[in-house]
């Protein structure tokens, strides 16, 4: 069975830029690695695998093709993790209201 | 549509002309002045204009609220006397969640009276939602370029919200890595599409922001019988200080003190693909504030219309940690869970209002919505898992891209003040730099003297030692 099939809401990646195209006077980090991007739409081929070139249409009806990266891709950034850092900052917040006003009473 | 980035940056003038609908050499003095407010002009709109254009998509006209419990807890460290009244203008309360949505509003309506069938932005932040959202609103096309990645494809989650938010109001996003070639991208996007450049920088974007000042300078006015001391403004690219001090002074509020905040990031290189992802703040910090003003025209249309420098009284610099403190305490305190950037400017209030009188009155002029991916617990789990050091402390001790310090109390929030001199020097020798070969008329001195808010003296002088 293909990775994925026409319609099917997928992700393609693109190489826009390979580092020796990109401008000059970028930090190291940066000049060394290749210019990418990321784009999602819905697949007008019959039916792809990944790394299969292929043909998106966008949620605005454009036509842009790529590799293809991932199917159904979904969002995963999320609330993190409880920080202790920060838990009892409203707590401490509230005492110190609560002595200026003990303190405003004697 | 494969073109080299040498190639599309060469026909740069020809794809904005036919992207903004401006002609910006109409505009032009000389290699160093331009006619500023003939720009602004250009497009032909009143404040009272913008204000009903931006009603008939929901934008504007939200609640300024008194953070009372926030002026008490200032006051419980402040000197006898002293800790101003602080209040919000709780922007969040717009259509897509910010203060955008004015900086969006009337270029979308400008976009559509022009006739283009859809719209292109550059932006990793809340504008690219504002842009999707009212392009939806008046039946445009949005396409939104963003910075998302690093090179290992792991994604800032603020930004990765973002592209959440532009894709549920129907925009095509482009997630893309690290690199200053977002605006290249932008030009081939445009050229292939013929859509509009929305870009943050162009007159109708600054218009919109104008309403904000005009707005909370009247609401403040209409409650206390008197304009706001102090407005205290998120600071980036430009646009929310030029367009909110511009407001204040249309709406009379010409005494009040304009202050710049930005989260101090200094140190990390906004460009490079190793510091991209050891921030906990994608927009409103340093690697935005300062270098916008003191070259302001480093933007994606020829002439910058956002020109902090002109504006700003004061600029000051808050740590990410206090940030995150003063998030906690808006949403404990005050019952309001926001987002980042005008908790930004909150830090900044919390600090300067113990400067004030009690009587005094300080604005923060936004606030902004908050959700997975932006929020203090989301960031800091982001921040441990790219080797931060996240402790509870003196916030001083913060160190960007190494570790954020927490405060422990109210009493160790505090602003950095930074140099405005210098600041005005050193966009004013940027200029004069950029114009090698190039002498300078008395209207080119009287330019940089109101462009950086200087004296004609103050500009002679620089003109004097670069000549030596």
């Amino acid at each position: 069975m293909p990775d994925a099939e026409r319609n099917d809401l997928v992700q393609i990646h693109k190489t826009i830029l390979e580092p020796h195209e990109r401008p000059d006077n970028l930090p190291p980090s940066t000049a060394a690695v290749p210019y990418e991007c990321w784009i999602k739409g819905f697949l007008m081929d019959e039916s792809a695998n990944m790394g299969d070139e292929v043909r998106v249409k966008t949620f605005i009806g454009r036509e842009i093709s790529g590799v293809l990266y991932q199917v159904s891709p979904k969002y995963d950034h999320n609330f993190g993790e409880a920080q202790k850092e920060i838990l009892s900052i409203g707590y401490e917040a509230h005492q110190q209201l609560e002595n200026k006003h003990e303190g405003n009473r004697e | 549509m494969d073109a080299s980035y040498s190639e599309v940056m060469s026909k740069k003038q020809e794809i904005l002309l036919r992207a903004t609908g401006i002609d910006y050499d109409e505009f032009e003095f000389s290699p160093i002045s331009f006619d500023y407010e003939r720009l602004m002009n250009s497009c032909d709109y009143s404040l009272q204009d913008v204000q009903k254009i931006l009603l008939e998509t929901g934008v504007g006209q939200t609640q300024l609220v008194e953070l009372k419990n926030l002026t008490e807890l200032v006051r419980s460290i402040a000197p006898s006397g002293k800790g101003g009244r602080i209040f919000v203008k709780d922007e969040a309360a717009n259509p897509s969640g910010s203060f955008k949505d004015r900086r969006a509003a009337l270029s979308i309506y400008q976009a559509k009276k022009l006739g283009y069938k859809g719209v292109v932005a550059a932006s990793s932040g809340n504008y690219g939602a504002a842009v999707a959202s009212q392009a939806a609103k008046r039946g445009l096309r949005s396409i939104i370029l963003q910075e998302v990645y690093d090179s290992r494809k792991v994604g800032q989650p603020e930004i990765l919200e973002k592209t959440r938010a532009c894709e549920a109001y129907g925009a095509e996003v482009w997630q893309l890595t690290v690199g200053p070639e977002l605006f290249y991208i932008m030009l081939r996007v445009l050229e292939d599409t013929g859509f509009f450049s929305a870009s943050l920088y162009v007159p109708t974007s600054v218009l919109g922001i104008e309403t904000l000042g005009y707005e909370l300078a009247n609401q403040v006015l209409k409650r206390e019988g008197r304009f706001p001391d102090m407005v205290l403004v998120t600071h980036a690219g430009g646009g929310n200080v030029t367009g909110t001090a511009r407001g204040l002074i249309k709406a009379g509020s010409r005494d009040t003190v304009v202050v710049g905040v930005s989260v101090d990031l200094r140190g990390l290189h906004m460009a490079s693909d190793n510091d991209f992802n050891r921030k906990s703040f994608t927009t409103g910090h340093s690697g935005f504030g300062i270098p916008f003003l003191t070259w302001p025209d480093r933007t994606d249309v020829p002439r910058n219309c956002a020109r902090g420098l002109r504006y700003l009284d004061r600029y000051v610099l808050v740590s990410q940690g206090e940030v995150f403190y003063t998030t906690e305490l808006l949403a404990k305190l005050e019952g309001m869970e926001r987002g980042p950037a005008g908790n930004t400017s909150l830090a900044g209030a919390l600090a300067v209002a113990r400067e004030l009188d009690r009587d005094q009155i300080l604005v923060v002029q936004e606030t902004e919505y908050t959700a997975a991916g932006k929020m203090p617990s989301s960031q800091l789990t982001f921040a441990k898992k790219n080797g931060i050091k996240v402790t509870r402390g003196n916030p001083r001790e913060n160190t960007p891209g190494k570790s954020i310090v927490i405060p422990e109390r109210i009493d160790q929030i505090a602003v950095e003040d930074f140099n405005m001199e210098k600041i005005r020097l050193s966009y004013i020798e940027n200029s004069i730099r950029a114009a090698a070969d190039y002498s300078l008329t008395d209207q080119d001195e009287r330019f940089l003297a109101e462009d950086s808010k200087s004296s004609l003296d103050q500009v002679h002088e620089v003109i004097q030692s670069s000549n030596h």
